[in-house]
Order: C-alpha cells, then structure tokens, then sequence
C-alpha cells in the first residue's frame, strides 16, 4: 500500500474510531446515531436472517441493468452525435444543463405509464446516468489527436479498424470517466427514486426503518449500501490509476 | 549522376478551399520534384509555405487540386501507397501500446506470421536502440525515444519510401544532432528514398543529398541545393566549411520568404536603410 493510501485508511479508521467514542461515552445520543460496532453488528445479524436478500438482489439488479444500459446505450449515443455534427450543436446546450433538471419529478408520471414495477426506477436511473456517458463519449472523441487518424490512413485501416483499433483506445481514458459517473449517478438515482416512491428494494427499507424509529435496522442498511459504494467505487478507482500509470508515466 | 526515378510530383497543385468568409487557400503552386531512388532529399521554407501539404500529397494523404503523383510508375490517388512509411511531427506512438507492440502494430495488421513479427520488431528496436524498453509504454519515454518508437513503427514495415515530416521539431538541439544521426544510420541501412520536411536549416544541410527550398506560401521551390556529401556521413560535418556555406546559400534564399510569411517586406537590410 501507498504512503497516501495507509494515510487515508488511518484518518477513515479514526472517524470510525471517534465517533464509536462518542457514541459509547454519549456524546451522540443513540437514539441519533449508533455506534459503528452495533451497525456492523446489527448489519451482520440482518444478513444472516435473510431478512434483506430480496431486497438486496432487486436493488443490485436493478443498478447493475442501470449501469449497463446507460453505459452502452450512452456510448453508441455519444457516437452517433459525434458523426453528426448539426445535431450535436442542437443539442449542446441541452448537455450542459442537464443537470439542472430534476429528473425525478417525473417518477410520477413514469408510476403511472408503467406501474409500480422496477421499469420507473430503471427510466430514472439510466435517464440520470446517461447523460455523463455521452457526454463523456464525446469529450473522448474529440480528443483522439488527429495524427493517429493520419497513422491509420498509413496504415490502410478502414474506419472501423480505425475507431476500434485507435479511436476508442485513445478515447478510453475518458470514456472510463464516463463510467465512473454513470456507475455513481446510476447508484445515487436507483436508491433515491427507492427511497421516495418504490414499493420495495433497499431504499425503501431505510424509508421504512426511518419511519419506525428502527435506528438499528436503518443505520445497518445504510452501512450496507456505504461498503458496496466504496467497493465499487475502489475496484474502479484502481483501473483508473492502473490505467493512468500507463499513459501519464506513473505520475496519475 | 542520379539514379533510377523513384516518385515524381508533375505540376501538382493544392488549394484548400473558402469556408464562410474565409477565401481558399492556394497553399502550393504548380510545383514539379523528381525522386531518385535512394537519395536523401529535405525540404525546407518558412512556416506556413505548404511543405507539409507538399509531404501530405506525397503520401497520398491528400489529393492534388491539379497535376499528378506517382511513386514507382504508379499513380498515387488520395491512399497511402504500399512502400511508403510516414513518420510526423505530433507524438504519434500509441500510448495504451508497449514499445514491442507499438512498433508490431503494422506488421500485425498486415497479418504477418508471428515468428516474422518478432524478428523485424527486435531488429527494429535493436537498431533503434530501444531494445531495453520494449516492455515500456510511450509515457514512460522521452520526446526523442517517443519519436524513435515511431519511426521503427515504421521501418518494420520495410518502406521503399520515407516521409518524414518535421521529426524532430519537438526536440532540443543535441538530441535532434543525435536523432539526424540515426536517420542517416537508417537511411544508409535500408536503402530507402528519404524525403524530410524541416525548418531547419542546419539539420537540412546537414542530412540531405538534395535540398529544395521552398517559397512563402503558395509555395514553390525557389531553388534546389546539391550538397554533395558522401553517403558514409555523420553530424560531425557541421564542423566542414562546405557545411557553413550550404546553409548560408539556404538562409540567404530563405530570408526573404521568410520575411513575407510574417508579414514584412522583402527587401534587403541594406535597401532597407536607404529607404
């Protein structure tokens, strides 16, 4: 492990630390926050009931079919704007306020097209999600250096040679961006939009434990949903660093 | 004295056309250039005058407005022709590629057996002197080694005909002395026409059998310089007297030009001051 690695992991073990301080010597009221151990211990007891694992699974499926389809659908939608280049000045300004929109206050409408099935909180997600993996896509293409298209040409390569063989590896870095966001806004929306309307999945437990003053069950359960984000979010962080050693020198 | 035709530009024309309120831009003039197998031709001019346009037509990478151009009897049409390698200016390694597969990457997609691959690859990198850093990635190089991935991308290849377009422009003034060296290794070696675009003068003069020198743009050559050295030379030639007057022969060609690319008169210093 890095010198800033064992750093980081020291200041994450003493916020664990001082806050299990505070809650045990009743700094923090339990009925606020509990201690680390008893959501560790209460998250161990949840998992082992089995009380969780359909939840689990709908809200796993329902990220990971999120993720997929913002990414892929995302990418060929990238590609088809960056060939064409009227629509993608028609729709610039649409990316770069995108985000102001809230795109949940149409989960709604989205209950009443498709009824309280997984399919509103799938639109939601990839609807939050996909817009950085275009965005991404593009921003990717944009900055293959033109002489690699000149190499291809000396090379003979027909286009799609070219853009699987060059294009898309020089535009990798930044479609791994694209990926990063969309797995976090795809994570974020899918727990969300649980959250608020969802008839069930781990969002609506938290709601659910929020609602009963079960401090126990809600804090295990937000415990849970923390060690997927950040496992996740590591594996991808590690690709990243893996690949930016090769393409910056070791200097990421 | 020279040997057999090689590749010839006959009345070649290149105009970009307007855009908007832009005009067209006519970058070369019916310009005319016989290549002879083997020889080592330069090409130098003032930023701007059309001699990358000119290497790009060469190649094939770009089409003529008008004339033609033909490489070894045959007419080159908007492709890269078979036996001609080219190696730019921009850092044009693959920097998701090691060096071994940055340099295989021709050969591989040429479908070559793998056993041929690794032969001219390590043969490639031996003489490249890059053979201790096959399993590195561009990023972890140098500028210079950066470029000498590049061009033993190209070498592999075994190119009759080599373009090289400003190679070494990036690069500080001893390791371009360095790399003019190795471009002449490479050159005496394979046995290959050169054909190198540059600005300088001094590295013109130095690598060249022929140098054309080329007017501010629409370009054209004012004229073309025999240097006559010996194949058998290295960049120690700079310390030759014949060295110093060839590029004071380009330089007095040449300052004028280079005047009108930025945009000043002409005319001569001293008729400058009696003005």
């Amino acid at each position: 492990m890095t010198r800033i690695g064992i750093i980081r992991l020291l200041v994450i073990v003493a916020m664990i630390g001082a806050l299990e301080l505070a809650c045990r010597t009743g700094l923090i009221d339990h009925r606020v926050i509990i201690s680390p151990s008893e959501m560790a211990s209460a998250l161990a007891n949840l998992l082992a009931s089995g009380a969780i694992t359909a939840d689990i699974e709908r809200t796993l499926g329902v990220i990971i079919m999120v993720i997929v389809l913002s990414i892929v659908l995302g990418f060929a939608a990238g590609l088809v704007i960056h060939a064409l280049p009227r629509v993608r000045e028609a729709l610039d300004p649409f990316f770069a306020t995108y985000y102001a929109v809230p795109v949940f206050i149409f989960y709604p409408v989205l209950i009443a097209i498709f009824g309280l099935s997984p399919m509103p909180i799938v639109m939601i997600g990839v609807a939050t999600a996909i817009v950085a993996m275009i965005i991404a896509t593009l921003n990717g293409l944009d900055r293959v250096p033109r002489v690699l298209l000149k190499v291809a040409r000396v090379h003979r390569l027909g286009r799609v040679a070219t853009a699987m063989k060059l294009q898309l590896p020089a535009a990798a870095p930044y479609l791994f961006t694209g990926i990063k966001l969309s797995v976090s806004y795809g994570f974020i929306a899918v727990i969300a939009a649980e959250f608020i309307l969802s008839p069930a999945g781990l969002g609506r437990d938290i709601a659910d434990a929020y609602a009963d003053f079960n401090n126990r069950r809600m804090y295990a359960l937000i415990l849970f949903l923390l060690i997927i984000a950040t496992i996740v979010n590591a594996a991808l962080h590690a690709l990243d660093m893996r690949w930016a050693e090769r393409h910056s020198g070791g200097r990421p | 004295m020279h040997g057999d035709l090689h590749a010839r530009l006959a009345g070649v024309t290149r105009v970009y056309p307007g855009a908007g309120a832009h005009p067209p831009v006519h970058a070369l003039v019916p310009v005319d250039l016989e290549l002879y197998k083997g020889e080592f031709f330069a090409i130098v001019g003032p930023s701007g005058c059309g001699k990358s346009t000119f290497l790009e037509v060469l190649a094939g990478l770009q089409q003529p407005s008008a004339g033609t151009v033909t490489f070894e009897g045959k007419t080159v049409r908007g492709e890269v022709a078979d036996g001609i390698g080219v190696v730019f200016q921009e850092d044009a390694s693959f920097p998701w590629l090691t060096v071994w597969d940055n340099a295989a990457f021709g050969l591989r997609r040429n479908g070559i057996r793998e056993a041929e691959v690794r032969r001219r690859v390590e043969d490639a990198l031996a003489f490249m002197g890059l053979k201790d850093f096959a399993r590195a990635y561009p990023s972890q190089l140098s500028g210079g080694m950066r470029q000498r991935v590049c061009i033993a991308r190209t070498l592999v290849l075994q190119p009759r005909l080599i373009l090289l377009d400003e190679p070494f422009g990036a690069l500080d003034a001893q390791t371009r002395l360095l790399m003019g060296d190795e471009v002449l290794r490479l050159w005496r070696r394979t046995g290959a026409t050169v054909f190198l675009i540059t600005h300088a003068l001094d590295e013109a003069a130095m690598l060249a059998d022929r140098i054309g020198a080329m007017s501010a743009r629409p370009g054209h050559f004012i004229e073309i310089i025999e240097t006559r050295w010996p194949r058998e030379r290295d960049s120690t030639i700079v310390a030759e007297p014949a060295f110093g007057k060839i590029t004071g022969r380009l330089w007095e060609r040449l300052r004028g030009e280079s005047l009108k690319a930025l945009g000043h008169s002409a005319m001569a210093p001293a008729a400058a001051a009696a003005e």
